[in-house]
């Protein structure tokens, strides 16, 4: 079994919040994990992403080869296209349909969207509108999560217990939050 | 064993707790910050009481870290490539000094790089030094190096280059831990004379030095860590560090097809090498860096050995290596998925929304229309953005400090008027002794220290510089008239360009100090504030 995956958005966005829910729940399933991050100029504002593999044998390489992502999961609609040479061609994208508009020629949301659609598998939501709903405005990403989640190799209750660990420290609440955003977005995506 | 997920950096600071370190120095720097950012945090860190102090720059941390193991601790300092630049110096001379307690110095280099101004090799420091170079190739030896470092450190007296590049510093993975070891006791050299580098004893002990540095290879801690491994094929490999882990991904399955020398560990053991060379038609040579092994095989005459790497155009010349690189160096058949559609943008990175930089540039680039474009020295830091659009504003960005000083030798040109613009960090880093050489010519630069009180760059560490700038200037000697405090907000706007038109029109030097916190320290900060007084509702 592997699962490779690349991670997307815009510094500050917090994609590394689903990096270390992920990392987490392999870590209680016994797999290797590779996870490489992106820190220092980019996270301001520019365009980031995080290379994650999940394996039960021995992962050599901290980047995903070009070609052979599982799943492109992306808090930002158009930075899922960025990373398209690293998809293979059986891989999902899911991702948010938010635009983030900092730089003066963003792309219309129209042509984001036709282009997703000829990528192949492609999930899009909402999902800060749906987070808002959940009245956790901020827990977005855990709806991206969550409607990734029948793509990776994890049982969803793994991917449970670690956003239980990862919000431990800021209380109840806010884990409580967190977890009806993780299935709400698996609910949303419609896949068992 | 227990077993942590940890960054590359992560897992170099455990291991320094582990293996007895006493005391870490460090300017931050990308991509070595997380390991003093890890030691601060730990509370192993905080109950041993190990000294865990942001420096001043990357010369007063080595240097700091020096008189640790001077006193006969264990002492490791961090920095980024270029930082090593700076503690060139410091570090060179710490060579021929030798050690008492052990000493790691970590470099962080970063290949494409990512966010930095070149992608200089610090394996080269490490030649240049005659020290032992470690490179690890992923995490778990990243962490069981350094007890070997240190322990390589104590038994020859030397300090010790641990080399990391981004891709490791900034991986994450699972990593075994040991039971941790005691610290030393303080004790001092048992020579006197030697950290005394008089040219007497300096010529003494470099010779000395030289004659280690030729045993070196041979010593068992360090060429146990390269590998050979034989194979059918005809074309030798040589990896360096994280190369290997490229080589794997692409071999695994066919691993004996392939001879493999997997560097981890310099200088070299040249009989290893030549086992390698002379079973083989042909090597390849794979590094995450310069081609330095390579630019050895080949050597001056490049004529006895076929050897195939970044110079001869197998590999690029520049950038980090991935594995569809190594694939294509080895002529294996590569995949890849769609190309990016044409539509998607660059995203470059920006100020942060309400960002005190940006209010400084709208009125300095006002202040300083009329005299056209061409006069703004600045230096690195978030500040530097404002060479992008929509300021377009910046000349220059070389070196840390540089801003203030080619200001100065602009101006001795002739240039008039001209600015240099830099990060209150970067000022106490390598900006006032600089500043000092214009208050001596009162030279007729203006100077904006753009003052967001942190390291903001490197995601916001304490600057040295906080609540100390004015005494400084005032110090080294600028005149309390022209030095100036201004607060970048929109709702100054005009008074701050008065200012600042004011300080330019001066034939000498002036000091503006452009004072306003970092957006988003202030932000986390202020969420701190409210979950400690959460947690005493509770
Ligand atoms: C010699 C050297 N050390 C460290 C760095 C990494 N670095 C680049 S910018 C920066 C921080 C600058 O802080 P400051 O001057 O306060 O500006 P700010 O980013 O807060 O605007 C650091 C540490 C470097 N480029 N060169």
């Amino acid at each position: 079994m592997k699962c490779d995956i690349i991670l997307a958005g815009v510094g500050g966005q917090g994609i590394l919040s689903i990096a270390a829910t992920i990392g987490l729940a392999a870590v209680e399933k016994n797999l290797f994990l590779k996870q490489s991050e992106v820190h220092g100029m980019s996270q301001r504002g520019g365009d980031v992403q995080s290379h994650l593999r999940l394996s039960d044998r021995e992962i050599h390489s901290d980047l995903i080869p070009e070609g052979s992502a599982d799943l492109i999961i992306s808090v930002e609609p158009m930075e899922a296209l960025r990373y398209l040479p690293w998809l293979s061609p059986e891989g999902w994208i899911v991702t948010s349909s938010l635009p983030y508009v900092n730089i003066p020629d963003y792309p219309g949301l129209e042509d984001i969207m036709t282009e997703l659609n000829k990528a192949g598998n492609t999930i899009v939501l909402d999902a800060d509108a749906i987070a808002k709903d959940l009245g956790s405005s901020r827990s977005g990403n855990m709806v991206i999560l969550g409607a990734a989640s029948s793509f990776i190799a994890l049982p969803f209750e793994s991917l449970e217990n670690a956003v239980r660990q990862l919000f431990k420290r800021k209380g109840e609440y806010i884990v409580e939050l967190n977890l009806k955003a993780l299935r709400a977005g698996r609910d949303a995506a419609g896949r068992p | 064993m227990h077993k942590q997920l940890l960054l590359g950096d992560e897992a170099i600071a455990q291991a320094a707790l582990d293996a007895g370190m006493s005391g870490m120095y460090a300017y931050p720097g990308t991509p070595s910050t997380e390991i003093m950012e890890y030691v601060q945090a730990s509370p192993q860190a905080a109950r041993d009481n190990v000294c865990r102090d942001w420096s001043s720059n990357e010369k007063t941390a080595m240097e700091a870290a020096l008189g640790m193991s001077y006193a006969g601790k264990r002492a490791m300092v961090a920095m980024k490539h270029v930082g090593l630049n700076v503690a060139a110096d410091a570090f060179i001379n710490s060579a021929v000094t030798g050690v008492n307690g052990g000493l790691i110095v970590v470099a962080a280099d970063d290949p494409s790089m990512h966010s930095s101004q070149n992608e200089q090799d610090s394996r080269f420091y490490g030649k240049f030094a005659l020290v032992p170079v470690l490179e690890p190739r992923n995490q778990q030896e990243a962490y069981d190096m350094v007890f070997d470092a240190f322990d390589l450190s104590e038994k020859y007296r030397l300090p010790v280059l641990l080399r990391i590049t981004t891709r490791l510093a900034h991986s994450r993975a699972s990593v075994g831990l040991r039971e941790p070891k005691p610290r030393n006791t303080q004790s001092l050299p048992s020579n006197p004379r030697q950290f005394v580098l008089l040219p007497a004893i300096a010529r003494k002990q470099y010779r000395a030095l030289t004659g280690l540095f030729e045993t070196l290879p041979a010593d068992g801690v360090i060429s146990g860590w390269n590998r050979l491994s034989k194979g059918t094929g005809k074309t030798g490999i040589i990896t360096c560090g994280i190369a290997y882990n490229y080589l794997l991904e692409n071999i695994t399955g066919h691993q004996d097809d392939y001879p493999v020398l997997s560097v981890a560990a310099y200088p070299v053991d040249k009989k290893m090498v030549a086992l390698l060379v002379d079973s083989c038609e042909k090597v390849l040579v794979l590094e995450e860096g310069y081609p330095m092994i390579e630019e050895q095989l080949r050597g001056l005459l490049d004529r006895d050995v076929k050897v195939m790497g970044r110079l001869d155009g197998t590999v690029p010349r520049d950038g980090e290596l991935n594995p569809v690189i190594v694939a294509k160096a080895l002529g294996l058949k590569t995949t890849t998925g769609k190309a990016v559609p044409s539509m998607v943008r660059q995203r470059p990175p920006s100020f942060c929304k309400g960002c005190s930089h940006a209010d400084m540039y709208a009125a300095l680039a006002e202040a300083i229309k009329e005299f056209g474009p061409g006069r703004v020295f600045s230096d690195i830091g978030c500040y530097t953005l404002g060479a992008l659009p929509p300021y377009n504003m910046v000349n220059s960005c070389v070196d840390m400090g540089a801003s203030v000083t080619m200001a100065i030798g602009a101006t001795d040109a002739g240039l008039f008027p001209a600015v240099a613009v830099i990060g209150d960090s970067t000022f106490t880093h390598s900006g006032m002794t600089g500043l000092l050489d214009a208050v001596i010519k009162d030279s007729p630069v203006t100077l904006i220290i753009s003052d967001n009180s942190t390291t903001g760059m490197t995601g916001g560490q304490q600057s040295q510089a906080t609540d100390r700038i004015e005494s400084i200037c005032l110090g080294l000697g600028v005149s309390r008239e022209h030095l100036r405090v201004i607060i970048p907000l929109k709702k100054n706007h005009e008074e701050n360009v008065a200012v600042i038109r004011e300080e330019i029109m001066h034939h000498g030097l002036s000091v503006v100090l452009a004072r306003r916190e970092c957006i988003q320290t202030a932000s986390r900060n202020k969420k701190a504030e409210s979950a400690a007084k959460n947690k005493t509702k509770e």
